[in-house]
């Protein structure tokens, strides 16, 4: 059977693009290989293990378990998007080179797209609460404790938090 | 994985989705959040030549106050679920459990209709459901029916949920001032349960909803009944094995199964207690 290709519209790191895809391709196959955005991960490929997670119209979500067509319509971020142009990272990012919070560094573009989306609702989350929202992610170098303390990190350095003592 | 070729249709509407149904038949299957589904799929499992996409119907998105019932449109996300504030007094239940559910990116796509749908004995909701004696809407092309949870889950994998139906409503009695619980044992945080408890308790009532501990979503009629006649936590916890099927696999043998059950029921009828008022 030949299946017919569908045209998707999504907003990828704020810009717009228009491509033609196979109804079953994923989302993370289309980010990396439609759109050559390769910091996207493919870990387990069962939804599991967290490291293609992109931000779906803000929340966070598996790329290996959504169809690019579903994301048709909608904005997705990817950890492409957290640097600024010229390369200076994000305070999250910041977080996670003072800190440590990674090894191998495999994980790392899920881990910073889950708690992208922790800080923007919850921008001085508890280390419970750090730890809850990365239930969906894992790491088999840090055992966790490094990455909790890069999102504290980010949490005590946001921005304009001098302004609210 | 990559899934098995197939072919795509997007609906808006209800009405779509049943017309869709109605003519491509056991060929076609229901797409809501894809967490059940895409897996299965990637697996080649589920091989559907036709898949069709409701994740654009909004109308089947919502949390509605309806009298002495909440009643939730199917493709409401388990996220929406947990943050919903009506059902933190009418069905706190419910929103605890949802929160339970995988991690928080399943609980972005995942919605309520997929995962009472899917029918998998290990699921939370499916328990709930049956605790807090849902009624289930499905559509079909001759109307709509109401179906109670204890007639929805036939068997393993399995609903009252035919082929050109469509499930668009569940409607879950409100919970004012009754004791409840939500136990779930696992080993790891995003585990499904290894045995789980919901239950309701107070006010003459009794519901007890239990996860993988048979074939199919379980209501167990002996503690509920135990529970009415007045007996104690403990005798009531007893009987929480009696009428139950449970599987082994690698995290458990069927006796282990047997012995969370329990367990996890007299935890349950304890705290349930501590919340009536």
């Amino acid at each position: 059977m030949a299946a017919s290709l569908v045209e998707v519209h999504i907003r990828i790191n704020g810009s717009s693009t228009t491509t033609e895809v196979e109804p079953r391709q994923l989302l993370v196959q289309h980010l990396r290989e439609d759109h050559h955005l390769r910091g996207t991960h493919v870990g387990c490929d069962t939804s599991n293990c967290g490291a293609c997670t992109v931000l779906l119209d803000g929340k966070a979500v598996k790329s290996c378990t959504v169809l690019a067509v579903q994301a048709d319509g909608r904005e997705v971020e990817t950890v492409e998007s957290l640097a600024a142009p010229d390369g200076t990272l994000n305070q999250l990012q910041e977080g996670f080179r003072f800190e440590h919070g990674l090894q191998c560094g495999f994980c790392t573009p899920g881990m910073l797209m889950a708690c992208t989306s922790l800080l923007a609702n919850n921008p001085d989350p508890s280390e419970l609460e750090i730890r809850q929202s990365l239930e969906g992610n894992l790491c088999r170098c840090t055992g966790y404790e490094m990455i909790v303390r890069s999102v504290r990190w980010a949490a005590e350095h946001r921005a304009g938090r001098e302004g609210e003592k | 994985m990559i899934p098995s070729k197939f072919d795509y249709l997007r609906v808006e509407s209800a009405a779509e989705a049943i017309a869709a149904l109605t003519q491509h038949g056991s060929e076609a299957k229901l797409l809501a959040g894809g967490h059940s589904l895409l897996p299965l799929m990637k697996l080649r499992l589920a091989n559907p030549e036709v898949l069709i996409d409701m994740g654009h119907i909004d109308d089947l998105r919502y949390i509605r106050d309806a009298g002495h019932q909440v009643a939730v449109g199917a493709l409401t996300t388990l996220d929406d679920l947990t943050s919903a504030h009506l059902l933190k007094t009418a069905a706190p239940l419910l929103a605890t459990a949802a929160a339970t559910v995988g991690d928080p990116q399943v609980r972005t796509c995942g919605t309520i209709g997929g995962t009472l749908v899917h029918g998998d004995p290990a699921g939370d909701l499916p328990a709930v459901a049956i605790a807090m004696r849902a009624d289930l809407v499905i559509e079909g092309p001759s109307g709509s029916r109401v179906v109670s949870a204890d007639d929805f889950f036939l068997g393993f994998l399995e609903t009252a949920v035919a082929a050109d139906e469509l499930l668009t409503e569940i409607r879950f009695p409100k919970m004012d001032g009754v004791g409840w619980s939500f136990q779930k044992f696992n080993r790891r945080a995003q585990d499904y349960a290894i045995v789980g408890v919901a239950l309701v308790s107070g006010g003459g009532q009794c519901g007890v909803g239990l996860v993988n501990m048979a074939s199919r979503p379980l209501r167990s009629e002996a503690v509920e009944s135990a529970v009415r006649g007045g007996a104690s936590y403990e005798d009531a916890s007893e009987v929480a094995a009696d009428g139950t099927e449970p599987s082994q696999d690698l995290n458990a043998s069927a006796d282990y199964r047997r012995h969370l059950a329990r367990v996890l029921v007299g935890r349950a009828l304890v705290e349930a207690a501590s919340r009536k008022h």
